[in-house]
This record gives C-alpha cells, sequence and structure tokens, in this order.
C-alpha cells in the first residue's frame, strides 16, 4: 500500500556543492558584481542583484536552490540585514546563507515572491515585524499585527507594554525585590503606540479588497450571483485555533480565500531575544503546543550549533525516542482530526487521543509536564529516564501502538465516504509544494522526497533504518496517508532505538545556569511532525540571543491554501485546512 | 469491490470498541473500582472505561511533576529526632531554612516571577537568608529550572494543582510564609530526589571527618 522505496541507512550525502566559497564563485562567474562579501555565516549580495541571483540560484542545473527555507532579518546598529536559506532539495545539505545589506533610513529590498512564492507570508512577516519593504510584492499588509499598528515591533528600539529592561534577569527581582504587580507598576494604556494622527475612538480600519487571484480560471456557475466574502473563523470550531478565512465564494465555490493570522501573535521573538538562552527553551513548548519535545530538539540543535558542544550517546537516544514518540501521537490525532472536520465527529478522534494519553504520562513522568515538557538542555537532557520507563515505552512501541495503528487502518482509510471527500481536493502540485516552501507531510504527500533527517541527518538519524514515504497526488488523502506512513517509520525507528540505547551520561559538563554561547549565527533546524522547524539564531557572545528567529512549518504551510482551495466548496475549504494540521500557537507566534 | 464495506468495517470496529470498552465494567457492577483496577486501566495495558471521575477519583502525579516552587526548610527536632510540631498551627516548626538567598532561581526563572530580598545583619551586610521571598503564581509557567538549578535544594516543584481562587491579587502572590514546606513534606513527594540528598550530605560528612582526621 505504501508508495515508498527503501533508502539505505547512514547515507551523507556528499555537501561539497553547498559550500559558499564555490558558489560564490559560480555566482562571481555570471554577474561579477553580484557578491559584496564572503564569510562562512553567509554570502553577502549587492541589494539590486540579488532577483538576479536568486533567479541563477534556483535555475542553474548544477546548483538548483529550488526551495527557501527561510526569510527572516536582522537589525544591527548601522543596518538591516535580509538573510535568506536557500537549499536544494534533490541534493540535501545544509542551506546557504544569502545575506543583503539594508540602509535604516529607506529600507527596501526587492521582492523574491516571482522566484520562491514561499517568500510571500515571510517577507510579509519581516515587513510587519521589522519595517522592510519588498518592492513588487503582490501584497505588502501587515500580517501578525493589525493595519493600524504603529511602529515595528522587532526593531531593537521598540518598547512592548509592560517593558522592563533590555535583557533578563531584571535587576528588580533580586536583592532588593519587593514584589510588584505588572499592571499597578504598568497600566497596559500608557504603553500602547498608535499614530499620532489616529483617534482610537472613531478609527475604521482600511477597507481591504477583494483579492481575487486565479479567478478567471474557476468555472463557476452559469447563474450570475455576486461574490460574497464569508468570514470563517476566528472563533470556529473547524479552523483549529483563532484562525480567520477570509473566503470569497461565488454560490458555494471559493474563489479565493486568505488566512488572517495574528489572533494569538505575542512576539515570540522578542520575548526571545529579551530572554537568555537557556531562558527560551520553555517558551518553544508554547510554539506548536502538541509537538513540545521535538520543539525543544530543534531550539536546543540550533544552539548546540553555537556552543559546539556535543550530547552523550544516551541523551541523543532519549532525545530520538521523545521526538519520535511526539510524532507517533502527533500524527495519530492528526488521523483522528480530520475526520472530524469531514463530519465524524470525536469518536476517530478519540481513538487517536487515548493513545496520545498514554504517551503524555510518559512524558510526564520524565519531564515533569504532559504538554509544556521543556525537556531538552543545551548538551543533553535534564533528567534520566526513571526506572520503569523503558518497560512501559517498550511494551507501547512494540504492542500496543502498532496494534492500535492497524485498528485505525482499518477504521479510517478503507471507508468510501472519506475516500470521496477527499481525494483529489485540494491538490497541490510537486512544483508549486516546493517553490512555496511547504514542508513536512504537505511536501511529501506531493511527492516530493525530502525530510530534514535525511537532507541533512542530525542527531543520530543516520543511523537508523527507515524510508521518506511520500504521497502521488498531493491531495488531502495522500496527506493523511502521510500522517499514516509516517507513524509506521516513526515506530520503525522507536523500535531500534530502543534497542540500542546505551547507558551513561545525559549531560555534557556540568549543569549550569550561565549557558556561555560563543559569538556566531547559526540556524538550526528539526524535522517536526508539522515540518521543518528552524531557530535562526545570531550571538553578540552576551547572554542573551541577539536575534531568535523561528522558521514556523505551520505558519508557510498556509500560504499554500489559496492555491488548494480555489474552485472547491466551503465544506471541502475545511478539510483542505485539517490536512494542514496546523497549530496557531506556531502560526501567530 | 461493492461499495460501502469500508464503511461497515469501521462501524464492526467502534462496535467492537464499545463492547470491549464496558466489558470490565460488568465485573464491577454497582461496585466502585478497586485501586488496582483503576491504576491498570490508566497504566499503558490498559483497555475498558479511561475517565476519572475528578474530583472524586484523581490521577496519581509521577514524581517529576512540577507546579509552582515550594521552599524547603528543615525542622526542629525533638529528643527522639522526630520534627516538633507547632500545636497551633499544626505545621512542623521552621529549624533553619535552607535558602542562601543567592538569587539564582530569580536569576534563571523565565517569566521573573521570584523575587527575593536578601536578609541583612543589623550592621546592614548582606546574610544569607531570605527576608522576603515572593513567587507571583500567575505569572509562573512551572518550567521546574529553579528546582533544577539550586545549589542548595532549597526550592523544589509542588505536586498540588489544585490552585483555584476568588481573586489573584492577594492570594496568588506566595510569600516565604506560604512557600515554605518542611523536608518531610518534600521526602514524601520525592523520595528518589530526597534519598540522593542524603547520600550528598553523608558523602559530604564523610569527607569532612576524614579531612579533620588528616589534619589532627
Amino acid at each position: 500500500m505504501a508508495v515508498t522505496e527503501p533508502v539505505a541507512p547512514a547515507v551523507v550525502k556528499p555537501t561539497t556543492t553547498n559550500d559558499p566559497q564555490s558558489i560564490a564563485d559560480q555566482i562571481k562567474a555570471k554577474y561579477p558584481d553580484a557578491v559584496e562579501s564572503l564569510s562562512a555565516q553567509g554570502i553577502v549580495i549587492r541589494r539590486d542583484r540579488l532577483p538576479d541571483v536568486a533567479r541563477f540560484l534556483r535555475d542553474s542545473p548544477a546548483l538548483s536552490f529550488d526551495y527557501l527555507n527561510n526569510l527572516t532579518s536582522v537589525d544591527y546598529p548601522d543596518r538591516f540585514e535580509v538573510v535568506y536559506h536557500l537549499s536544494s532539495i534533490s541534493r540535501g545539505g545544509a542551506p546557504i546563507a544569502l545575506k543583503v545589506n539594508v540602509n535604516r533610513e529607506n529600507p527596501t529590498v526587492s521582492s523574491l515572491v516571482p522566484v520562491y512564492r514561499g517568500a510571500d507570508f515571510q517577507e510579509r512577516e519581516v515587513y510587519d515585524m521589522m519595517g522592510i519593504r519588498f518592492a513588487g510584492h503582490p501584497n505588502l499588509r501587515r500580517i501578525l499585527m493589525w493595519e493600524g499598528f504603529e511602529g515595528y515591533p522587532l526593531r531593537k528600539n521598540y518598547h512592548e507594554p509592560y517593558y522592563e529592561e533590555e535583557h533578563k534577569p531584571f535587576g528588580t527581582r533580586w536583592d532588593q525585590g519587593h514584589h510588584v504587580i505588572a499592571e499597578d507598576r504598568n497600566p497596559w494604556h500608557d504603553n500602547v503606540q498608535y499614530p499620532p494622527d489616529l483617534d482610537a475612538t472613531t478609527y475604521k480600519p482600511p477597507r481591504d479588497e477583494i483579492r481575487t487571484a486565479g479567478i478567471e480560471n474557476v468555472s463557476v456557475t452559469k447563474l450570475r450571483t455576486d461574490k460574497i466574502v464569508l468570514n470563517i473563523g476566528p472563533q470556529h470550531p473547524s479552523t483549529h485555533g483563532v484562525l480567520r478565512l477570509k473566503t470569497t465564494i461565488d454560490g458555494e465555490t471559493i474563489v479565493a480565500v486568505e488566512p488572517v493570522l495574528g489572533y494569538l501573535h505575542r512576539n515570540h521573538e522578542k520575548i526571545g531575544e529579551r530572554n537568555t538562552f537557556l531562558q527560551n527553551m520553555p517558551y518553544t513548548d508554547r510554539l506548536d503546543y502538541f509537538t513540545s519535545m521535538a520543539n525543544n530538539h530543534a531550539y536546543a540543535i540550533a544552539v548546540e550549533k553555537l556552543m559546539g558542544v556535543k550530547v552523550p550517546e544516551r541523551a541523543e537516544y532519549i532525545r530520538v525516542i521523545m521526538v519520535e514518540l511526539t510524532r507517533v501521537i502527533a500524527h495519530m490525532s492528526l488521523l483522528g482530526f480530520l475526520y472530524n472536520d469531514l463530519g465524524a465527529f470525536y469518536t476517530p478522534l478519540l481513538y487517536g487521543l487515548e493513545e496520545r494519553e498514554l504517551v503524555l504520562d510518559l512524558f510526564e513522568s520524565v519531564a515533569g509536564s504532559r504538554m509544556m515538557c521543556n525537556y531538552m538542555r543545551f548538551g543533553g537532557v535534564a533528567r534520566d529516564l526513571p526506572e520503569g520507563w523503558l518497560d512501559r515505552c517498550q511494551y507501547l512501541v512494540d504492542e500496543r501502538l502498532p496494534r492500535v495503528l492497524d485498528e485505525m487502518g482499518n477504521y479510517l482509510i478503507g471507508n468510501e465516504v472519506f475516500r470521496a471527500r477527499t481525494k483529489n481536493v485540494g491538490i497541490l502540485p510537486r512544483d508549486l509544494a516546493i517553490n512555496y516552501s511547504t514542508a513536512g507531510p504537505v511536501l511529501r504527500g506531493s511527492g516530493v522526497k525530502y525530510d530534514v533527517r535525511r537532507a541533512e541527518p542530525y542527531s543520530i538519524y543516520d543511523r537508523f533504518d527507515f524510508d521518506i514515504p511520500v504521497g502521488t497526488n498531493g491531495d488531502v488523502y495522500d496527506r493523511f496517508m502521510m500522517r499514516f506512513w509516517e507513524t509506521q517509520q516513526s515506530l520503525r525507528i522507536l523500535k531500534q532505538a530502543l534497542k540500542q540505547i546505551p547507558a551513561g551520561e545525559i549531560m555534557t559538563g556540568k549543569k549550569n545556569y550561565q549557558v556561555r554561547v560563543p559569538k556566531g549565527e547559526a540556524y538550526g533546524r528539526g524535522e517536526n511532525p508539522k515540518g521543518e522547524l528552524g531557530f535562526y539564531l545570531v550571538s553578540d557572545g552576551s547572554p542573551n540571543p541577539y536575534r531568535y528567529h523561528v522558521r514556523a512549518p505551520s505558519f508557510i504551510n498556509l500560504g499554500t491554501l489559496n492555491e488548494m482551495a480555489v474552485g472547491h466548496k466551503i465544506a471541502d475549504l475545511i478539510v483542505i485546512l485539517g490536512s494542514y494540521d496546523v497549530v496557531m500557537g506556531e502560526v501567530d507566534r | 469491490m461493492s461499495y460501502g464495506l469500508g464503511v461497515l468495517r469501521g462501524m464492526g470496529i467502534t462496535m467492537r470498541r464499545v463492547v470491549k470498552t464496558y466489558l470490565g465494567d460488568f465485573r464491577h457492577l454497582g461496585r466502585p473500582l478497586d485501586p488496582k483496577e483503576f491504576s491498570r486501566r490508566q497504566s499503558v495495558r490498559g483497555d475498558g472505561i479511561i475517565t476519572v471521575q475528578y474530583p472524586e477519583e484523581k490521577l496519581p502525579v509521577p514524581e517529576n511533576f512540577r507546579f509552582v516552587p515550594f521552599l524547603v526548610y528543615e525542622p526542629t527536632l525533638d529528643e527522639n529526632g522526630k520534627p516538633k510540631v507547632d500545636a497551633k498551627t499544626g505545621k512542623e516548626e521552621i529549624g533553619y531554612e535552607r535558602c542562601t538567598a543567592c538569587g539564582i532561581c530569580a536569576k534563571v526563572c523565565p517569566p521573573q516571577c521570584i523575587w527575593i530580598v536578601r536578609a541583612t545583619t543589623p550592621e546592614g551586610k548582606p546574610r544569607p537568608q531570605a527576608a522576603e521571598f515572593y513567587i507571583d503564581i500567575d505569572v509562573c509557567m512551572n518550567c521546574g529550572y529553579c528546582a533544577e538549578y539550586c545549589p542548595f535544594d532549597a526550592i523544589k516543584m509542588d505536586h498540588d494543582y489544585q490552585l483555584a481562587n476568588y481573586e489573584r491579587h492577594v492570594s496568588h502572590i506566595y510569600d516565604v510564609k506560604m512557600l515554605m514546606k518542611s523536608t518531610t513534606y518534600h521526602a514524601k513527594l520525592h523520595p528518589t530526589d530526597w534519598a540522593r540528598e542524603q547520600q550528598e550530605s553523608k558523602a559530604k560528612e564523610a569527607a569532612k571527618a576524614k579531612k579533620q582526621a588528616v589534619a589532627s
């Protein structure tokens, strides 16, 4: 049934072609004036040459950097820097970093949306958070903050409500820490910034015009009816959180749909820059709260890249076991959740959640908390496994989970109503999936064999024997099946890991609350159940990260919603959205 | 393939689950569950009804469970080596507080919910004890860093998760009085951790005795 081919384990693909020097040379050969400077941190490109260079990198067959992993910006005292991480789907390997310097007075860069459509949401985020304009962007509006918001929150000179000090720990807490309730110290209305000419009582947001992307391609109805805009959400049970879908419909057919984000926005990245490196760990739990162990892992990888610490064997195995258990429960829950979106209320979902409950019990007994695990540390994990833990896990992995997964397969996959509702619905073709920077099951469901665990093997994933399943059509059915197959593969990894786990240390060096992170930059990533979760960190040698950026898979995956939903009925939109498995904690950050 | 077979098979699985769920309950007809059966149902080998009738029934929490920190004090001991209990409050008398007000917990705390005032001697010099110690439990995110990084084992994570109140400005700001709990309580909650502490203090004393013996 599974459309998989075996992949030989322990293949570390040659990454020589991802070497910045050789890439810079090839860019120089084509555009002699394009490269400003080059370092291990990335290739700095001249601002006006950026679209040419990006197009060259994407289209040149030798390079074929067809995937934009991450797009963000850094606020330096003298300039802004826009950072692009690119990689090649076919070649794999670590992404390369392209950088563009932008002056502070008039920060404008050419948009990369014509080259990589995945840049759409990410450029809007950069514009929203740091005020860098992208010339040629089709829809450059705020994405997380509301229209009419004054200021750019991720600029270093922006102070949020309840602002106390630049960095934690705050001086008021220790030695003379007389407790003050936050509202008493800083009534919230004192620190909200409005434009000078704005009267909040009479303000009306500008009417945004209806987006009719691709409308001419849709053959709808012969009746002459008006198009209307229907808001689904933000308070709606089928939107998986506080997501609003501005849907333009003609009759019941979707003409355009635009996700409106930001209802759960708390500026995770600004909080992250106030925190010390260690203090960020529990905050990463709250990104995608279904998969906190995997979030911890990706963040630990990024910081360990900067610190250069090696993780002890046992800790590596514990980490892999935790992350794969997370993947199993996240995917098994989704199998049920998608049925929920189809109208089969709760029964399949509860079958998935019952197993999730048992795995959460395992997490609780080792990490202390069911969902907010905060379990990994730089150079290891927080606690060793308690007695009997491995036996419980072994039973789950060997007997219970495979049994229930098989049962759920029999229960759900063969259902004719399900097949009719999901096959050929919400198709995302292969080339679009790559161009839109989708990740995880959405990308692989469209037939792209790309998994960070294989493309850039991290931790100890090169030791395990597992396949990367891929879909064929890229429809909802395939994305559903991806979850099913990936759970099977995760169970395979778990079986091997439980067999091989050695005794020994769980932490390199002594536990230290003051983590020394050397100066530098790193982009660390891990394959989360939702896709590639990346952390881009800039350290200036101080205890706090200078820049802390999260590449959230759910957020970037959502960019394809319009592409998938146009032409379908409203009921299908709910299913299509369900097949992403979005978690708003991560989308809005 | 005949259409509808998949739906029917799915319904068969649901039916089987229904029967399996209540099968175990027939044996308990009219009687409350015994604790052994209750914990079996909640374990990885469990089946049947998994629902817990909270608050009549409660799940036991594991030792590592963390919910809002508390401070640890050593109680004064009577002549039998048992902790003295204050008749008025029913609490064990405070012998000495482990906390030295070093401030590591306040510095490592991610949401910065710990506030410490260090005690001073009458001459105004700092003394290793907390004069005031506040935890704003509305701000606390239960990450457990304070307990993890405390070098004196003076702050530990509690297991009591029922903290609802009618207001938050007074009763949710825990001060030293509310935070201080005796080692008896700590040992009950964290037996493994307590055993490690005992072992470490014994090793320390042995090393000290050895050193003294060498010196004399």
